[in-house]
Order: structure tokens, then sequence, then C-alpha cells
């Protein structure tokens, strides 16, 4: 059974996609990772494939996927960017992102290539709202 | 409710095969050694393989033993949707192992093997006059790959009119296959949302059809079920567009001997024997399916086409526009003979199976529809599909149902698919299951039902009674251990 | 009545009350008038089991197997006894009726069999993971080039002409529509691939060789691996059609391969004129996610009892559809439960003497033939099949042959233009010296 709405945990200081990922700021780009409410509709998460540091995306552009034991999800790019580095220690314990998905449940860090379009991307609230719309 | 099948028996326990057995001890007779040892080069010798040594009862037990782990057709009725699980008739087994046709080399001279050809000149004659498509191949394995056919044959006509098209509309109901064996034909898949009636929309396949576009996958009936009234003025759309249209025949059980494949304006349709024409699964497989296509397109069937010649059978290579080959050989010869005794068995009777087939199924759905949600409540064709919508409030889901299903002695009903079904129940009894059975299942159902709303928790922990509870799959996909 | 039709009139009567309907025709009002035969099915009457059995074993009849005829065919379809008990154990309802183990609870039987099947082809293969099976060698090996093709992102394979030449027929049938290229590596005097004509390996997604080949010659695997894996990308694949060869020979994966595929049909499977076979498909670890095919994984359940599910199903076209990869859904399941009991009752003991055996009398046949003035084409080691060079004009020995009820082997000319009067021989256990001593005996004459 998946969380209510008020149960999730989502934190004020991240931005959110309507892909269901969150967006950071970190010293050496834009860190990258799906939601609570991602992970709980995913369920157990059991394989994550991403890309090599260096690898270039577009806006919108797929970058890896994530496997629950019966589904498959693509994630996709918030802003474009190049790629600086990518959490490796999902390929031994991919359930860090079930556990702590703003943790080390992280996915990528990427240099974007238009550093004011994090901006761009939704609060908290404005997620919180998606999320109403989906219900 | 009656007593129920299901039960508790003894059940053995039985370690993997390498966890017995001892060094030197051997199952096998090796026939008398009458030449000499030859020598072998020692760069080349191998050390041979690190199989278990176990006598001939060791085998034999273990198998036995995981045998009866097993549920199958003959331990009780297998309602699974979409896959047709018939009886399969013994006698087809005597036929296929009759030494002539078990053990014939495939590549002996052509006039040493006329019985097979005939067996199967004449089968490729009666599926052409169950579907109405006048050319047939054996050749295809199974359905996905009758389908990989079916597509790589309308991609070569396509190509004989000098056009090559990148797309093909597959519905949102359609199995996996369909838009896998398009991605090997090199179409990309477009996906085509049915209407609220569960079915194809005119209106939606016109917006969708362009000359880019190869054609359109259909399952027909559909996987809801349903039969696809307006396909006529779907596939008059796509032809008129310089489409074709393939036509999955998953699901022919409910239309033979009533429905005329090539009026539907169907191209190409694959069937599965191991579905429609009762032979067994095998727990996976063999399976067999052949492909039936209008005249137009029986140019670009796979070779060898097995034909007729002053009364004798030739395997020809003879048609230049042919896609090619599918098999190393013929396709899987000794399904076709079982599904050749099948039809033969039943004769001009065969309609009755679709009849009764869609009886069943109308039965079934009539019987649970106050107690499971339908989830298009319309006459269906051969199977029907519920949903866990009305188990929803007590927290039992439609996975909870089919596990408590299994404690009563019924194999599950096919689950979570089509996909545009949440919770998706699909029950598919097909014709050789009696009336007390059928009944036996609703009551069962309904027990359960009723369960689901008093005592909701029993279902969590459910099933109670098999060789083993509920597994854990999710540490079987992070840490695969796939050998031992 | 039908046997297979339980139903009598009052159980209709009582369910189309049930639905509603006055009779069965009404059930398919959904069906429109315009798309209904126009005629009932033109089939046969309905034959009793006992005018089929008759029926059945006229064709039967017609048909060349032994004792009658002396069959020396191999080419991918190979005669060894299959132990009595195997064919009773494969007759049980439970294995035999069941559908593809989608329910772990109730499929267990299923789902440690073909786990036993993994393990034991991967220890006759030398590789790391197998699949539940593929349809037959051809499409394993069309399989295998496309698996190259996806982890490499290459768009060219390369196949040696010394493979069976129907495996390289499907191979260009399933590559055609995407467009990827073949390319055929040459046979030398020796009858092994000449990989020297490769040219820049940068392009090839994959190089296939088979050994023991065609021709039944050993490839020298040791010297491809060094070549092929110069590539650091490249991917060695190695198939076969007689895996029992590696009773006796060194495995694929001991020289190094990156996927191991073919025929499994010699593993107590009969040959049925050429289906069904058994699709073997084995590679390392590293690229199990971008293996096609079911796969069976080893768990516990919620008591923490060993079990077996079907696992990583997410490559599967049931959940990633149109990128899923393979279309496959059905394999050959009975086929790969027949092979893991073969395995089984043959035991490595067994293998390995079965094995010796299948060579030692193939090369008894050789030297007689040797003996008896014909030309082994190929001088390179083999297995339980060899090339025999004919002189010209021997069409008329094959006939006369023939009509003496045996089947000297294949005549290779119909596949290899340049190798007329050359036939593929095949001996195997089955084949009795006596038998073979009549074959020279009737080729003398």
């Amino acid at each position: 059974m998946t969380k209510e709405i008020n149960d999730l945990n989502l934190p004020d200081d991240v931005r959110y996609t309507e892909d269901h990922e969150w967006a950071k700021q970190e010293a050496d780009g834009i860190k990258v990772g799906i939601t609570d409410y991602a992970q709980d509709q995913l369920g157990d998460i059991v394989f994550v494939e991403l890309p090599e540091a260096g690898d270039t995306f577009d806006k919108g552009e797929q970058f890896g996927t994530l496997e629950s034991v019966k589904a498959v999800s693509e994630m996709f790019m918030p802003i474009s960017g190049e790629v600086v580095s990518v959490n490796e220690a999902l390929a031994d314990t991919p359930e860090l992102v079930n556990s702590e998905p703003y943790g080390g449940g992280w996915m990528i860090v990427f240099k974007p290539s238009d550093a004011g379009a994090i901006d761009a991307l939704m609060d908290k609230a404005a997620y919180m709202d998606t999320l109403k719309g989906l219900e | 409710m009656k007593e129920p099948v299901g039960t508790t028996g003894l059940i053995f326990n039985e370690p993997l095969l390498w966890e017995r057995g001892a060094k030197g001890r051997s199952g096998f007779s090796l026939p008398p050694r009458d030449v000499a040892s030859s020598h072998v080069a020692d760069d080349l010798r191998g050390d041979g393989p690190d199989f278990p040594d176990l006598s001939e009862l060791d085998v034999v037990r273990h198998f036995t033993r995981l045998s009866q782990w097993n549920f199958g057709v003959d331990s009780g009725m297998y309602p699974l949707g979409s896959c047709t699980m018939k009886y399969n008739p013994k006698t087809n087994e005597r036929q296929a192992g009759l030494p002539g046709l078990a053990v014939s080399h495939p590549l002996l001279p052509q006039e040493l093997s006329q019985g097979a050809l005939k067996m199967m000149f004449d089968l490729q004659h009666y599926l052409a006059e169950i579907t109405g498509l006048p050319a047939v191949t054996l050749q295809p394995a199974a359905g996905s790959q009758g389908e990989l056919t079916g597509m790589m044959v309308i991609n070569a006509y396509l190509q004989s009119k000098g056009e090559k098209r990148s797309k093909v509309l597959i519905p949102d109901t359609a199995h996996g296959t369909n838009p896998a064996s398009a991605t090997l034909c090199g179409l990309k898949s477009v996906a085509v949302k049915s209407n609220e009636q569960g079915i194809l929309s005119t209106e939606k396949i016109a917006e969708l059809m362009d000359e880019d576009t190869a054609g359109l996958m259909v399952t027909n009936p559909n996987t809801l079920g349903l039969f696809e009234e307006d396909i006529q003025k779907v596939t008059e759309i796509v032809h008129a567009k310089g489409g074709l249209v393939y036509g999955d025949g998953a699901n022919m059980n409910a239309i033979m001997g009533i429905v005329d494949i090539q009026k539907l304006g169907v191209d190409v349709l694959h069937l599965n024997l191991h579905k429609t024409f009762s032979t067994p699964h095998g727990g996976g497989g063999p399976g067999s399916g052949p492909i039936c296509v209008t005249e137009a397109l029986e140019p670009f069937l796979p070779v060898p086409r097995v034909i007729e010649k002053d009364g004798k059978y030739l395997l020809s290579e003879d048609f230049p526009q042919s896609v090619g080959k599918l098999h190393a050989f013929y396709g899987n010869f000794g399904i076709l003979v079982r599904a050749y005794s099948y039809i033969l068995t039943m004769g001009a009777d065969l309609h009755k199976a679709s009849q009764y087939a869609v009886l069943n199924a109308n039965y079934i759905k009539e019987s649970l529809k106050d107690v499971y949600h339908l989830a298009y409540d319309r006459p269906c064709m051969h199977e029907c599909v519920f949903n866990d919508k009305l188990q929803a409030a007590h927290k039992v889901t439609t996975l909870d149902i089919a596990k408590r299903l299994m404690e009563y002695g019924f194999h599950p009903p096919t689950i979570y698919f089509p996909l545009v079904v949440q919770g998706a129940i699909m029950v598919e009894p097909t014709e050789t299951e009696s009336k007390e059975t059928i009944d036996a299942f609703i009551d069962t159902m309904r027990t359960i039902a009723q369960e689901a709303r008093e005592n909701p928790e029993q279902f969590h922990e459910a099933p109670q009674t098999t060789k083993v509870k509920r597994l854990d799959e999710t540490a079987a996909a992070r840490n695969p251990c796939l050998t031992g | 009545m039908m046997r297979y039709l339980p139903h009598t009139s009052d159980d209709i009567a009582a369910m189309l009350q049930k639905v509603g309907v006055d009779n069965v025709d009404a059930l398919f009002t959904s069906i429109p008038e315009s798309c209904r035969r126009d005629a009932p099915l033109d089939l046969p009457a309905p034959l009793s089991e006992w005018e089929l059995n008759a029926h059945m074993s006229e064709l039967a009849a017609d048909m060349a197997v032994a004792p009658q005829y002396k069959v020396f065919l191999g080419a991918g379809s190979y005669d060894h006894y299959i132990p009595e008990a195997i064919k009773h154990l494969l007759m049980r309802s439970e294995v035999f009726t069941a559908y593809t183990p989608y329910q772990p609870e109730i499929s267990q039987g299923t789902l440690q069999t073909i786990y036993e099947y993994q393990t034991l082809i991967t220890r006759l293969l030398g590789m790391e993971v197998a699949n539940a099976s593929m349809y037959d060698g051809a499409s394993g090996l069309a399989e295998a080039l496309l698996m190259a093709i996806r982890v490499t992102r290459r768009k060219k394979v390369a196949v040696s002409t010394a493979i069976h030449p129907l495996y390289r027929r499907v191979v260009a049938t399933y590559l055609a529509p995407t467009g990827y290229e073949v390319v055929e590596i040459p046979y030398k005097a020796d009858g092994r691939s000449d990989l020297t004509a490769l040219g820049n390996l940068e392009e090839f997604a994959g190089v296939a060789l088979q050994s023991p080949n065609f021709f039944g010659c050993l490839e020298d695997l040791k010297a491809a691996d060094e070549l092929i894996h110069a590539d650091k990308k490249t991917m060695m694949v190695v198939c076969f059609s007689e895996p029992l060869a590696y009773g006796l020979y060194k495995s694929p994966g001991s020289f190094n391969a990156d996927i191991a595929c073919g025929e499994g049909q010699s593993l107590g499977i009969p040959r049925a004129f050429g289906g069904p076979g058994l699709g073997v498909f084995a590679a390392k670890k590293k690229y199990v996610r971008s293996m096609p095919g079911r796969l069976i994984g080893q768990s516990v359940d919620k008591d923490g009892k060993r079990g077996f599910v079907l696992t990583l199903a997410t490559r599967e076209q049931h959940i990633r559809r149109e990128s899923a990869t393979s279309n496959i859904c059905s394999n050959q399941g009975l086929c790969a439960t027949s092979a893991t009991m073969y395995m089984a009752i043959l035991g490595g003991t067994g293998f390995r003497e079965l094995a010796a055996l299948n060579h030692d009398k193939a090369e008894y046949l050789k030297a007689e033939l040797q003996a008896a003035g014909l030309k082994i084409a190929f001088d390179t080691p083999t297995f339980n099949e060899f090339v025999v060079q004919f002189p010209a004009g021997s069409q008329a020995t094959y006939q006369q042959l023939l009509d003496n009820n045996f089947v000297a082997g294949l005549p290779l000319e119909p596949y290899y233009p340049e190798l007329a009067d050359h036939y593929l021989y095949c001996v195997t256990e089955t084949s009795s010296k006596a038998d073979m001593d009549a074959l020279v005996k009737e080729i003398k004459s």
C-alpha cells in the first residue's frame, strides 16, 4: 500500500520536476535523485542504470533507468548538462533509493549548461499541488 | 460450498541435483564398446562437465518429487487468461511419439520423408480452412516468432512496392510481444488507446495512420476478451493508407468456425498451437506459431515451403521474395503432429470448442459480476476481465486473491494483465472444463469475496498449503543467484 | 458426444439461462454478420482414437528410420539413445501440462528444474550464466549476435562460413530488417575459419565461430580468443550443434567466450524431423542484463525456506515491451527439462564416457573409409562428424546406398557449391561396428 501525500518526505531545500525527480545545487554541480513519492510508487528498487561521467544530455533526455521487480522507469534530465559524477554505491545497494531518496540514494551530479535554470523548477508547494492533481 | 479440492498432502523435500549422488554412480547404460579407443591431443582434451553422478532411481525420484510441486492442467482448472489452458489430449502424445515421426532426421532425402511432409501439407491446408487465410507457414517456433515472421512478411511486401515504413500501430491492450517483435523488425511502436468500450475506435486509427506507418497489430478478440466490433472499418483505414494488418491469433479459441479472418481485413494472422490446438505448454514451451496470410503475401513466407507435385510432397526453396528462414529446420515439428492429431479428432466439430469456450466465460462473468468488479460489463468472448476494486476497501488485492485461490485447489487467473485494467483478474475457463468444475470455481471465488469482507487478514499469509510460501522476489533480483 | 467437450444439453441449457440468452449463437452477437464465415468448417468428420491411430501409423510408416535404415546423418540433429526413465518422467502431467511458472508457489517443480538446467549448462559450457532456453541453435545464434550489437553499440558482426549454413540463414533473416551487416569469414583448407580475413576489429560487435564446426572440425579457439579480444569490446560468440563434444574437448568458456550458444537436441531430445529442439544460451555474468530469455533465480520464502522464482524479468517483453532484450516469450521449457534429466542421468562420468565413445566410433569409420580409398577432406581433429570426399560422379554411389537403405551422410554441394562429391558423415553411440562395416562394404562394392 502506498503512502498518503501528507506522509511523504518532501524537503524544502530541493527543487522538483514533473517526472518526480529532485534537483539540488551543490558545490560541484546539481545533484539529482528521485522523490519519496517516486520511490514509494515504484516499490523496491532492484537495479539502477546510470550514465558515465562526461556524458552530456539535453533537458528532458533520458539519462538512466530504475528497475523494480516488475517495472522499469526512466529518469530524465531536469536541465541540460554534463554529468560530473554518478552514485557508484547504487550498483551494489540499490535499496538506498528506497531508504534515503534524498541522501545515499542520489543518482548523478551534473554541470548545467545554464546555471540559472534550476530556479525554473518547482518548489515544494508547487510539487505538492502536482501530486494532489494526480489523485 | 462443497469440500474444496485443495488440501494438504504428503509433499516431499528434495535437494538440488548436485546436493546428492556419489562419484562413479551412473543411471545410463552405454552400448557395448565395439571399437578401440582413439587418441585425443592433450591440448584439446577438457575435464568434462562437473555433473553429479546419480543412479537411475535417484533421478527418477528427484524429478517425480519435483513434479509434485507443480500445478498442471491435469491437476485442476487452470483459468489463466490469454493462455487457453485447455486439456492436452493423451492420444496426441502417442502420435508424436511414433518412431517414424519422433526419430526421423530433418535432412533425410525428401523421398524418404513423405509421411512428415504430407502431414505438414495437410496441416497447412486445415489451418487455412480454419482461419480463412489461404497460405500458411508452420515454421515459427512460438507465437512471438510468428509475430516476428508476420511483421517481416509485411515489411517485405512493402519493400517489394518500393516502400520502407518506420512505424506500426499497437493498441494499449496488446501483449508485450507485439511491440518487442515490431522493434526486431525495425519498426517503432505507436500506442493506440482503446475507447471507453474497451475496443479500438475508428477515429483514433484514422488520426494515427499515415503513409510512414506499416500497419496495425491487432488482437481480436482483444485481451479484454472483447470482439473488436469496428474491425472492418479499422482495417479499411489502414489499407487505404497502404498499410497492412497483422492479427495476433492468441485468442483464436473464441472464434473458430465462426469468424472469417480474411473478411476482417487481417492480412497476416499467427496461431498458437499450444493454446488453441491443445498442445501442452510443458512449463514454458515448446510452442508453435504458424502464420496464415492472404494470397498477396504468400510469396514472402519463409522457406522451405511444403508443396505437392504429382502426388509427391516436396520442400521448395523456390520463392525468391521469401523473407528467409526463422528456424534451422521446419519449426517445432513434434508440436505440429500434436495439433494435427487434435484437429483430426475434433474434425468438423471444432467450432463447438469455440462455442463452449465462450459460453463458459460468459457463465462465469454473469455468476461473479456482483462480487467482483467487471472492467467492461459487456458480452465477452472466451475470457472475462474482473479487478479488485470491490476488495480494495478491505485492503485485499488481486495478488492476495490469486494466492488464496491456490489453497482452494485452483490455478489463479492471469493477474495484472491487460495493463489497461488496474488490478486485472483475467479468467479464461476454456471449453474442456465441465459445469461442475466451473461451478466449483465460481463457488470458491464467491467464498473468497466473502472472506475478503469478513476476514481480510488471512489473505496476506496465503498460500499456506503449498511447497513454499510467498517468495522474496526483491532479494532474488537485487542479488541474482542464477546457478548453484 | 465428443470426449474433450464435457457439456450435456442440460448443462448448456442451465448455463445459457444464467447468461440470459436463448441459444449459443446469441453469445456471438458482438460479431458483425459481415465478419462471419459463409460456410461451416470444411474439415473431415471427427476420427475416433482407433481411426486416428491407424492414420498416424500409416504416415509414420512413410519415413526412413532405424532399424530399417542406417542413417549416418548429423548436421545439427543427432541420434543419441534416450533412456526410458526420461521418457516416463517427461510424461509427468504436472510438468507437461503446466504453463510458464508465473505463480512460484505452485510451480516449484518447473522452477527448480530450470535452475538446475541453468547450472548444468554453465558447467557444461564453462560459462557463468545460462538462460532458460531459446527456440533452437539457429535463432539462439541470431539472438547472441543481436545481444553483442546491444552491448557494444556496434552495427556489424562477423560469422564464419564453417557455421551451420542453415543457422547462418536464420541469422541473415533476423538481422536483415534492422539493417545490421553480417560479414562472412571464409574457411581454410584444413576446414577451420580463417580469422586473418577479419580486418578492422573495432567495427565488429561480435565474431561468431562454431566448434566443432559444421564440418565437424574443432576450431582453434585459443587463437580466436587472442585475436578477437585484441579489441576489448568485440565479443567472442562460440556456437555449437553438438554439445556432447564438451564431454571430451575443452568448453567454450575455457577459451574465454563471451557468449556460448547452440543446439541442445543432443541432450535427450528426439530428432522429431528437426524440432522441437533446444536453444542453449550462456554468457559471462557481466552481460546478464543484456541477455534474452527467461532466467530463474534462487530466493527464500516467508519462512526462510529455499525456493525459486522468475527473475530479472525487467529485460523481457511483458515488462519492457519495445525496449526488451528479445521478443521471446514461450521458450523450449520441456526440452530444457529433458536436457536436465539427461545430464543428470548420465552424470559427469557417463557424459565423458559417452563423448569418448562417439569420438572413437567416428574415428573408426573415418579410418575404415580411408582404408577403402576415400579421402577425409579436412586434416583437423573432429568429434563425431567429418567430411568425406568421394571421387567425381558420386551421386550414383549415394543413390545406390540409399537403395540399399543406407543414408550415407549429407551431400554438401547444395550448401557449399565448391564441395561437390563431399559428404558430411556422423557416427554416434547408436551406430554399431557391424553397421559401419556394412556401410563400408557397400561403398566398396
